[in-house]
């Protein structure tokens, strides 16, 4: 077996909940995987089974080789790890975060000071080096989280909504060091709930829905085989009465989110002409997305 | 994420990488260096001195010593209980919950039972400071001029795991910083007015006594008292016996 990260049949109950309800997925080496899914779904959970930080009541995972959560410890050795919430040392400064972080691998302070400034180099960070953790911004702070997940050189690095709570440029500034991370050949596990994000970044992803897998597959293939490959979106006055009235009629589906209604359809001429026709309703026609997947697979209900 | 909890009972399993759990709290408390060993002295000092003079004019000999010198050795031990048992309270939990520094950790190939290790060899590291102040002061004070006053570090240091692990259970069963404040009244009060920090034991009622002799404090004033007078503590394996049962049950 040659995948990174092997996961077979795995459950995990919290009291009389099962949050993991029998996940199995495997990562080859090299490639980015995407977990999609609302809040709740069990991702995070599904990253802290894989770290070893709790024990499934079901199931087996490999990582790196190695059964966890029996060989968590030395498979963390292999591994780096972006999670949700920064975690960084405030006592500490940026070059201090990496170098006291490199020794809890067993790396000699030599060796990780030699690497400190091509890491800062990698998060944009190179005139921080003695900065405080305090004075960084939420963008510099992220970025520094995902040196320090480097700061092993491992070969799959697992980053939990990477891009949550940061600015478009900020994010921008991710993605593509992301992209640069799997150009030298490493594997990322990504959990998110930003389509365009899991769009840019995954080769392969899963959607996950109250603790199961509800699709899996490559972006394109997600696209192509659950949704209507066109979308028209009519919002304002009189939006939901043309719905009933036209919309269900000239689409294969449609849907009401609020004031705003999505029509999806294999040809979108006649809703287009329609519209046109009517001139007082305000429209948008655009191919359907990955938001569009994952709102038809997981529904459009609030998740709290 | 949360710090997960054991539901089994099980012996800990450690890796020789807590060290650097160690060196990460040293190398904070170094930036820091000044300021903590200017609290570690000038707390108990003050104590020491105030009660130590003042109390000890009204009082010829306890004990066949002079009071001030009493007082001493049970400071020793008193300061080196309250570093360790903050250590392992309010700075562990700032670690643990606020800071989400052990979180950190955990994600690298360690796990919470070295962080534990590591947090209880490093509070008994401050507690043997908090110790080696006051032995400074009895030194400086001529209070005690006894080669034997030495063994009092190891004493302090063994001690002192034995509160950090003690400390850890409550901090690892509180869900925030305010019920430390039942273990200080409950547990930390009681235990340093009945083991003799500041009168001898003997003044006590016999039931109390027996309490006293039931709690840690007892056992390393037992140990270190003898030493600053100067002669060899009686029974010193029990006393250590007692001291380390209370660190390994606590672990």
């Amino acid at each position: 077996m040659n995948a990174l990260l092997d996961i077979r049949d795995l459950r995990k109950s919290y009291g009389s909940t099962e949050v993991i309800r029998g996940i199995s997925l495997a990562l080859a080496r090299g490639e980015c995987y995407g977990l999609l899914g609302p809040n709740g779904a069990g991702k995070t959970t599904t990253l802290r089974l894989c770290l070893g930080l709790t024990d499934p009541d079901g199931g087996t995972i490999t990582l790196a080789g190695l059964p966890v959560p029996r060989a968590a410890r030395e498979a963390r050795l292999r591994l780096g790890v972006v999670p949700q919430m920064d975690s960084l040392d405030p006592d500490f400064t940026v070059t201090e975060n990496l170098v006291v972080y490199g020794r809890y691998f067993g790396l000699a302070d030599r060796t990780v000071r030699a690497r400190v400034p091509e890491l800062l180099e990698f998060a944009g960070l190179g005139s921080k080096a003695q900065a405080p953790i305090q004075s960084l911004s939420g963008g510099m702070k992220r970025r520094l989280s995902l040196a320090r997940a480097l700061v092993n050189d491992p070969d799959i690095v697992f980053l939990d909504e990477p891009t949550t709570g940061l600015d478009p440029q900020a994010r921008h500034l991710i993605w593509e060091r992301l992209k640069q991370l799997l150009g030298q050949g490493k594997t990322l596990l990504l959990t998110t709930h930003f389509m365009d994000e899991a769009e840019r970044l995954c080769d392969r992803l899963s959607v996950m829905d109250a603790g199961r897998i509800v699709a899996s597959g490559s972006p394109r293939e997600l696209i192509d085989d659950h949704i209507e490959p066109e979308v028209v979106e009519v919002y304002g006055d009189g939006a939901a009465e043309w719905g009933e009235a036209v919309g269900r009629r000239l689409s294969e589906r449609c849907e009401r989110a609020g004031e705003t209604v999505f029509c999806y359809t294999r040809g979108a001429r006649p809703l287009m002409q329609d519209l046109e026709s009517r001139g007082d309703l305000k429209y948008l026609h655009r191919p359907a997305n990955l938001e569009d997947v994952f709102l038809k697979l997981t529904g459009r209900d609030l998740r709290d | 994420m949360r710090i997960p909890r054991r539901k089994d009972w099980r012996l800990p399993r450690v890796s020789i990488r807590f060290v650097h759990v160690w060196r990460r709290n040293f190398l904070v408390w170094r930036k820091l260096a000044f300021t903590s060993v200017l609290g570690n002295l000038a707390d108990p000092m003050m104590y020491m001195l105030g009660l130590g003079f003042g109390l000890g004019a009204l009082m010829p000999e306890v004990n066949g010593t002079r009071y001030i010198v009493f007082l001493a050795a049970g400071t020793v031990a008193y300061s080196t209980m309250n570093s360790a048992t903050f250590e392992a309270l309010y700075s562990a939990f700032s670690r643990m919950q606020i800071q989400k520094t052990w979180e950190a950790i955990m994600i690298a190939p360690l796990d919470l039972d070295d962080i534990v290790l590591a947090e209880a060899l490093w509070a008994a590291t401050k507690a043997t400071l908090s110790g080696c102040a006051i032995l400074v002061i009895i030194w400086v004070l001529g209070l005690s001029y006894s080669a034997l006053t030495l063994w009092i570090i190891p004493i302090a240091f063994l001690a002192g795991l034995t509160f950090a692990c003690l400390a850890l259970v409550m901090n690892a069963i509180s869900p925030s910083y305010d019920f430390f404040l039942y273990y200080f009244t409950l547990v930390m009060t009681p235990m340093t007015l009945l083991c003799g920090v500041f009168f001898p034991v003997e003044q006590l009622p016999a039931t109390l006594q027996a309490v006293s002799v039931a709690l840690p404090l007892y056992h390393a004033i037992a140990l270190v008292r003898p030493l600053v007078a100067g002669t060899i503590p009686g029974a010193p394996l029990l006393h250590a016996a007692v001291l380390i049962a209370y660190g390994v049950a606590g672990f």
